[in-house]
């Protein structure tokens, strides 16, 4: 059992670095949307071998949205905003990853000292978990398309999702069908607003958005 | 309770109703007026009960918040500021049903909304038993009427008032903040019952933020400044309803505060006493300087606050010095004075409102002759005004008659400091009055007298028959209050008791003594009315069968006087002002007519507030420079304030975890 949260843990932690050193959008998606259905087993994997049948269910929802319908949201978007790539970010690419790995470090160490209300089922989730937060703000603080944000948004609830995973014995599924409708509604919300904005003044990046202020 | 409980939720529900056909002017009105009205009749019936029978109910419930108890209280004291909150805003509301409906193009249901929001909140402040609770009851009613200031938004003016109100709310609210987190602290508990015999030390601390953040409400001299700007721009019916009672929830918070701290140390009462007299003076000479007649009243309440501080600092010094005879006299004239100035100031603001109604105009010196135009309106006012003077027979004669009373017995014998008291505060009181009255003269005269200034009060009409009917109820109160004062004073034998520490009896003794002290000043001046009555009726006699001419009154000697000739508000006052001109600092502007054929001139004066002037610009000037400093941080990029946020709450996570 361990051994496949493991590896889970570790797709994460790549699918974050490599979201960190990616400047094609259509990749980028791509990249959250695998990363959101890897997620999607993780409570199949994590729950001890027992495993009910509302978690087959429940784990076929998340799949379902964050590998399929939030990308094909977000690709539609991307089509109708004609942007291909992030150009000058506010952090370079390089500097990104470099920046990722350090954070990883201070990750690990502040789960080392983090007490648990019990074990989770892989020393990794914590770290790993908290990382795919940081992974998902840093996007946002650092880039400048308005999609790239809602990229950043989703990992961050990745991690806050694998966090959940980890410490929280049996979450009832109401909650977590009430999140992933939140996120439903925020990239379906989020997408309009950049095809509007994007009809309005012709790009989607965020730093020119912020001369609107009077 | 049950009754209280009922009147709050037909205030809440009247206000919902309201805001919902608030498009409709008229039945927003409607249903608002009338639900404050039965919510304030039902909900003031316990405090009756209570000031009759002199036992508190009380009502308690568990809330989920930390810290919170939802335990609510009236006992005697509380009852005693029950009854003008709800009396007044009952009568206030019959009054806003029609004034209101001159901006029918707004959304009435906001204003009546908030006004029973504000209701609400005064009746909960004052019930309040739980730190938190007060303070959340605090801001309901800070920001209620926050919302009804700035009804008429449009104007500059307006905004300008709800900011500085808004601004001024809050720093005293800071200061409760603290004063009740200290208090808590030392108690371990919130509720009222807990908090109680702290050190000396902290109980100063504590007085001291008592007197700021209560004061800042009350309007204390030099926390005032709100007053002048918030009273003007409401909207009369919550003018008077504000400047009647909101501001004496500062004055309870300061009782209250009393009786929990324990004995209090002697210049608790001299600061109190100074506050009062500085506030008295410095209020009632502003409000001579002024040229708009709802500016004038909001001075008159920084007068009047005064008056009332004077009486609870000579009633703190009765009980410092173990006096019952000070206490007694001392706290029954403040407080008999706060449902005074309720009736009046009430009264006096509706009149004021009504002129504005009628006129559009509450410019002193753009109106006049306004007696034959508003009979009524007129008699009303000028019931308002006597009694605001501190002249019999009136009510406002005897609260303040109760202090002098309280003083002047205790002088002989007492020592220096006795005498220095008996000095300073009649001295004072009879300066307030003497220069109330003549701002008074000047206002009614101003308005009412004369011939119109302006085409506006030319055309002035009388008020209808609800704004009449809530001035009649005022005036009416106004003159029972003082017939009937010897039953009044008695009815604070329960109050006392919950203020001052000592045995009943002597209590109950000083109060029937003043009791019987004020029957010869109630046979006087029912003889006094009765004289008056007489000389009324042999005059309509005597002239009944002359004929009677109309004339001008007095040309000056001029082929043809114009109403310009005439006594502005500012020629009339300016014997007075010139003379406390150290403390105005009225500014002139004159350019004398020069020549053998002069063309233009033109004088204006002008009285800014002298704290607003040397003490708050300079502070928020300095503060605002010290701000602009940090301006760097201010990019107006979303992502450098996720950033921002980002690292407060890493180093937060770290600093906790290292």
């Amino acid at each position: 059992m361990n051994n496949i949260a493991d590896t889970i843990m570790i797709f994460l932690v790549l699918t974050n670095l490599a979201l960190l050193g990616v400047s094609r959008l259509g990749t980028c998606i791509r990249i959250v949307a695998l990363q959101g259905a890897v997620l999607g087993l993780l409570p199949l994997v994590s729950s001890g071998g027992h495993v009910e049948w509302h978690l087959y269910f429940f784990s076929a929802v998340v799949v379902g949205f964050k590998g399929m319908v939030f990308p094909w949201l977000l690709r539609r978007t991307l089509k109708e905003v004609k942007a291909q790539r992030e150009i000058e970010p506010f952090i370079g690419y390089g500097t990104s990853i470099a920046l990722g790995t350090a954070v990883f470090v201070l990750c690990m160490w502040l789960s080392s000292r983090l007490p648990l209300p019990k074990e989770p089922p892989s020393m990794l989730i914590v770290p790993v978990a908290f990382f795919t937060i940081m992974s998902g703000l840093f996007l946002i603080i650092s880039r400048k398309k308005a999609l790239t944000q809602v990229l950043g948004y989703l990992v961050m609830e990745n991690g806050i999702y694998t966090f959940g995973a980890a410490i929280v014995e049996r979450q009832p599924v109401l909650v977590e069908l009430g999140i992933l409708l939140d996120v439903f509604v925020a990239v379906f919300v989020m997408g309009i607003a950049m095809f509007h904005i994007h009809r309005e003044f012709d790009h989607i990046d965020t730093d020119q958005l912020s001369r609107l202020r009077t | 309770m049950s009754f209280f409980m009922l009147g709050m939720l037909i205030l809440l529900a009247g206000g919902f109703v309201s805001l919902c056909v608030g498009r409709r002017p008229v039945p927003a009105s409607l249903f608002g007026s009338a639900s404050a009205v039965a919510g304030s009749l039902l909900a003031v019936i316990p405090s009756f009960q209570v000031l009759i029978r002199g036992v508190s109910e009380s009502w308690q419930t568990d809330w989920t918040v930390p810290f919170g108890s939802f335990y609510v209280q009236i006992d005697a004291l509380s009852a005693v500021f029950l009854i003008p909150i709800f009396g007044l805003s009952a009568v206030a509301a019959v009054y806003g049903a029609t004034y209101l409906l001159a901006y029918r193009e707004k959304n009435l249901g906001i204003p009546w909304f908030f006004y029973n929001l504000l209701l609400i909140g005064m009746a909960l402040v004052v019930v309040a038993r739980n730190g938190l609770l007060f303070l959340v009851a605090w801001e309901i009613m800070s920001l209620s009427s926050f919302v009804l200031v700035t009804f008429e938004y449009e104007r500059p003016m307006v905004r300008q008032a709800g900011l500085i109100y808004l601004i001024a709310m809050h720093i005293g609210t800071a200061f409760l903040l603290v004063f009740f987190i200290v208090m808590g602290h030392q108690a371990g508990s919130l509720d009222f019952t807990k908090l109680s015999g702290t050190s000396s030390s902290v109980a100063n601390l504590l007085f001291l933020l008592a007197i700021i953040g209560f004061g800042t409400k009350a309007g204390f001299m030099p926390l005032h400044v709100w007053l002048p700007y918030a009273h003007p721009a409401a909207p009369s019916h919550v003018s008077a309803v504000m400047s009647g009672v909101m501001i004496k929830t500062g004055i309870y918070g300061i009782v209250r505060t009393i009786t929990l701290l324990g004995t209090p140390p002697a210049w608790w009462c001299w600061l109190l006493i100074l506050i009062g007299v500085s506030s008295g003076i410095l209020g009632v000479l502003f409000a001579l300087a002024q040229h708009d007649l709802k500016r004038l009243l909001a001075y008159h309440s920084v007068e009047n606050i005064g008056i009332i501080t004077i009486g609870l600092g000579v009633g703190l010094l009765g009980i410092h010095r173990n006096s019952p005879l000070l206490a007694v006299l001392g706290f029954t004239g403040g407080l008999f004075h706060v449902l005074n100035h309720a009736v009046f100031k009430g009264l006096l603001f509706l009149g004021a409102g009504a002129v504005l109604h009628g006129s559009g105009t509450g410019q002193l010196d753009r109106l006049g002759g306004l007696l034959k135009r508003m009979p009524w309106t007129a008699f009303f006012f000028l019931v308002g005004a006597i009694a605001i003077s501190g002249l019999p027979p009136l009510n406002g004669f005897v609260s303040e008659f109760l202090i002098y009373l309280g003083v002047f017995k205790n002088a002989p014998g007492g020592g220096l400091a006795s005498a220095v008291v008996a000095l300073m505060v009649a001295g004072s009181l009879s300066l307030i009055g003497g220069l109330a009255l003549a701002c008074f003269a000047k206002a009614f005269g101003i308005v009412f007298l004369g011939l119109p200034r302006s085409p506006l009060a030319q055309h002035a009409h009388e008020a209808d028959w609800t704004m009449r009917f809530s001035m009649a109820v005022l005036a009416a109160l106004c003159l029972l209050l003082g017939i009937f004062s010897p039953a009044v004073v008695l009815v604070f034998q329960h109050v006392l008791p919950e203020i001052i520490p000592f045995d009943v009896s002597p209590i109950q003794k000083e109060l029937e003594s003043a009791s019987a002290i004020l029957q010869h000043f109630v046979f006087a001046s029912l003889l006094l009315l009765a004289l008056t009555g007489a000389f009324t009726v042999l005059r309509k006699l005597l002239l009944g069968k002359r004929s009677v001419r109309q004339a001008v009154t007095w040309d000056c000697g001029y082929a043809q006087p114009d109403a310009r000739m005439q006594y502005t508000a500012t020629s009339f006052a300016q014997p007075l002002t010139d003379l406390f001109r150290i403390f105005l600092r009225t500014r002139k502007t004159i350019s004398l007519p020069e020549g053998l054929f002069p063309a233009d001139s033109s004088f204006h004066t002008e009285s800014s507030d002298i704290s607003e002037r040397y003490l708050y610009a300079p502070v928020f000037q300095w503060v605002g420079l010290l701000l602009s400093k940090l301006q760097w941080l201010q990019h107006g990029r979303l992502q450098i304030y996720i950033l921002y946020i980002v690292l407060v709450l890493w180093t937060l996570l770290i600093w906790k975890l290292m």
